[in-house]
């Protein structure tokens, strides 16, 4: 089990280094995000779309997902399902064995983060090499992921740079400059694109009609990494199906804008299954379930599952830009991580995520598909308390007792008096976090409704 | 225009002069202000906990108290945002009071005199959750002599979000912190809004801090004289 929201927030919080890089990257992402998107006139025509074609993608998701294994297959390609991680670990590691390679070229995947493929493969003796310069980054630094679409957000230039110099450019002294920062890693990279025989991707869209995967990236490595070696195999979580061809327009005007702030990201690779003589020669796609089908049986939970990864929630979000993502515990942090990773890992598995949000609802005006996170959060807050937490709790009984006294006129006003002696229930709940930097209110002379009666009757009675 | 004020468990307790200066305010714009006494809490704290049966309750019991009531006038974004979600049929007869006087009564200028350096924080239930809008900005630039300045990241959550303010009170603090930077960089006074719940976060850590900027709700502004 984590550790927990509150703990680990408290940890992160307290690194001033990571505040400040955070607090400026997601700073300058989100101003971006805004300009770009306000040039859309039909943005908000193009959310709804989004949100309605995942919608009918779910409704009907066993239908399409058979239309995915026929077109891909006709086109060539081999489809296997996954139950879970275990089951697509192993599927990669049979494909990879069976080419005799010892190392896998990887295309940044969230799916196959979320299953732990690089540890399953490295346990049967594959090591699978990252070739997205921030999941490079987190790799040789030993870290973990904390931002879905740029996961090594927390670092600084001059942090990569001596990472760098320690690891893949030994020897060398890299400067400041980005380019060259960036020329070591492309160098090393360059000779595993040429050498290795496997690539492994995930996918941003899988279209039942054609039988066509996309993925949309900015470094082409991920081009590198479909179109070189000899063979690909493609981790796909269930809920990435378009149904229709034509569903990718609005999918690669939505996407772009709402991550990365772009008109158009520099690199779009769609393939569809194999062509002799052109890319690889075998083409493998996992469709992986891992807890996809239970989320979609949540009925307000399910929504979440219209996620296309953007990251627009996390940029911003107020409480993410602040913790970062390692305080969620999970490879899906910030807002959608929020409520996806309980609805997907299980909620005993993330109890406190479901509150780790003010509900201020940035994250719902940013969602590009109109994911309504603030209501799943507190759907998700109201199944942790029913499903896995006593109703004897303390906070369970100091609510029913305050409902109790909100639930009649005479009570509550019983409980006003107690409230302004700082004696209620909730006062005393709330008092050691809430002082630790803020003042109580001054209790008021009286209530507002005493000055009524008293105004009243002092008007309604004769003059003194 | 009669109006029933739903004055909200919060300010009654706590915060009475919001209540005050809403039913001035209200009464010198020439509205018959009536206060049904059987009101206590709309649920909000319950249901935005996960304690959706007595969130339930509690709003079902509002909507029996205002049962009679044509328009319901309240000082507080996040409650009138609590109850239009649980009961959609309070759409049109239930407003947030920016609303209702831009809106109902069709007024800007509420013969308001305010000789201060304020700034207003737009509050996250206003902006997002109500779509108020500059409703509340319209309104304080008509108010006689206040100097209204704007504090970067206006829209940015200040850090309260109910129990979040005491679950999560490091995340709460840190995002407070910057709050409180970006109200205090505009030199105002006054640090004002639609919802007492954020000033009690804000103006709470401005006493602590001893800063000199002392938070009033957007009612006590638009009713002063000064």
């Amino acid at each position: 089990m984590s550790r927990g929201f509150p703990a680990a927030a408290r940890e992160t919080l307290a690194n001033s280094q990571l505040r400040r890089n955070l607090g400026k990257a997601t700073t300058t992402i989100r101003a971006k995000r805004a300009a770009t998107v306000a040039e859309v006139p039909d943005w908000e025509q193009l959310r709804d779309a989004g949100a309605a074609i995942k919608a009918h993608a779910m409704a009907t998701l066993p239908e399409q997902l058979e239309r995915l294994e026929a077109s891909v297959t006709r086109a060539g390609g081999t489809v296997h399902w996954a139950r879970d991680g275990a089951e697509a670990n192993a599927i990669v590691a049979q494909v990879a064995r069976a080419h005799g390679a010892d190392e896998v070229i990887k295309v940044k995947s969230l799916a196959t983060d979320e299953i732990s493929l690089n540890e399953a493969l490295a346990e049967r003796g594959i090591s699978a090499i990252e070739t997205d310069l921030a999941e490079l980054v987190i790799q040789l630094a030993d870290d973990e992921q904390s931002h879905i679409l740029v996961p090594a957000i927390h670092f600084n230039r001059a942090e990569i740079r001596a990472l760098f110099e320690r690891t893949i450019a030994q020897g060398q002294e890299l400067g400041l400059a980005a380019g060259a920062i960036a020329e070591a890693a492309r160098r090393h990279l360059r000779e595993k694109f040429l050498s290795v025989p496997v690539a492994v991707s995930g996918a941003n869209f899988g279209v039942a009609e054609t039988g066509t995967v996309a993925v949309v990236e900015s470094e082409g490595n991920g081009r590198m990494c479909t179109t070189l070696p000899k063979v690909l195999v493609t981790v796909m979580g269930i809920e990435k199906i378009l149904p229709e061809w034509r569903d990718l327009e609005v999918f690669l005007q939505l996407l772009p804008r709402s991550s990365t702030a772009e008109r158009m990201n520099p690199y779009t690779s769609l393939w569809t299954g194999v062509r002799p003589g052109d890319g690889p020669e075998e083409f493998h796609l996992i469709l992986l379930d891992g807890g996809r089908t239970d989320v979609l049986a949540d009925e307000v939970g399910r929504q979440a599952l219209h996620c296309i990864r953007c990251s627009a929630c996390l940029n911003v979000c107020p409480v993410y830009s602040r913790v970062g993502g390692q305080a969620y515990e999970s490879v899906y942090p910030g807002p959608i991580g929020a409520v996806l990773s309980p609805l997907l890992f299980g909620l005993g598995e993330h109890p406190t995520l479901p509150w780790a949000s003010s509900l201020c609802g940035a994250c719902y005006d940013a969602c590009p598909v109109k994911i309504e996170i603030p209501k799943l959060l507190v759907h998700l807050r109201g199944r942790v308390i029913r499903e896995e937490k006593s109703r004897l709790a303390p906070e369970a009984l100091a609510m029913r007792a305050v409902a109790a006294a909100f639930g009649s006129r005479e009570r509550y006003e019983r409980a006003q008096k107690l409230a302004r002696l700082g004696r209620g229930p909730i006062a005393k709940a709330a008092l050691p976090g809430w002082s630790a930097m803020r003042d109580l209110p001054e209790p008021p002379r009286e209530t507002f409704r005493a000055w009524w009666r008293g105004r009243r009757d002092g008007e309604a009675g004769p003059p003194a | 225009m009669k109006v029933s004020l739903f004055i909200t468990c919060f300010n009654d307790t706590l915060f009475p002069s919001t209540g005050r200066a809403t039913v001035e305010l209200l009464e010198r714009l020439g509205c018959e202000v009536e206060f049904p006494e059987a009101q206590t809490c709309c649920g909000q704290m319950h249901g935005n906990s996960g304690y959706e049966e007595h969130g339930q309750a509690l709003v079902g019991r509002l909507e029996r108290v205002f049962s009679g009531a044509e328009t319901i006038v309240s000082p507080s974004a996040s409650c009138v945002a609590f109850v239009r979600e649980h009961l959609p049929a309070m759409e049109g007869r239930l407003f947030e009071l920016t609303e209702f006087l831009v809106d109902r009564l069709g007024t800007e200028d509420v013969g308001a005199s305010f000789p201060h350096r304020v700034t207003l924080h737009p509050t996250c239930h206003s902006l997002r959750l109500l779509r108020v809008g500059d409703r509340p900005r319209r309104l304080l630039e008509q108010v006689r002599g206040i100097e209204l300045v704007d504090m970067d990241e206006a829209g940015e959550c200040c850090g309260f979000g109910g129990t979040f303010a005491v679950k999560n009170a490091d995340t709460s603090m840190a995002m407070l912190s910057d709050k409180l930077r970006h109200v205090l960089d505009t030199r105002a006074e006054v640090c004002t809004a639609a919802d007492t719940s954020c000033l009690m976060h804000i103006g709470g850590a401005l006493r602590r801090q001893r800063a000199g900027t002392r938070v009033m709700h957007l009612a006590e502004i638009l009713a002063a004289r000064e």
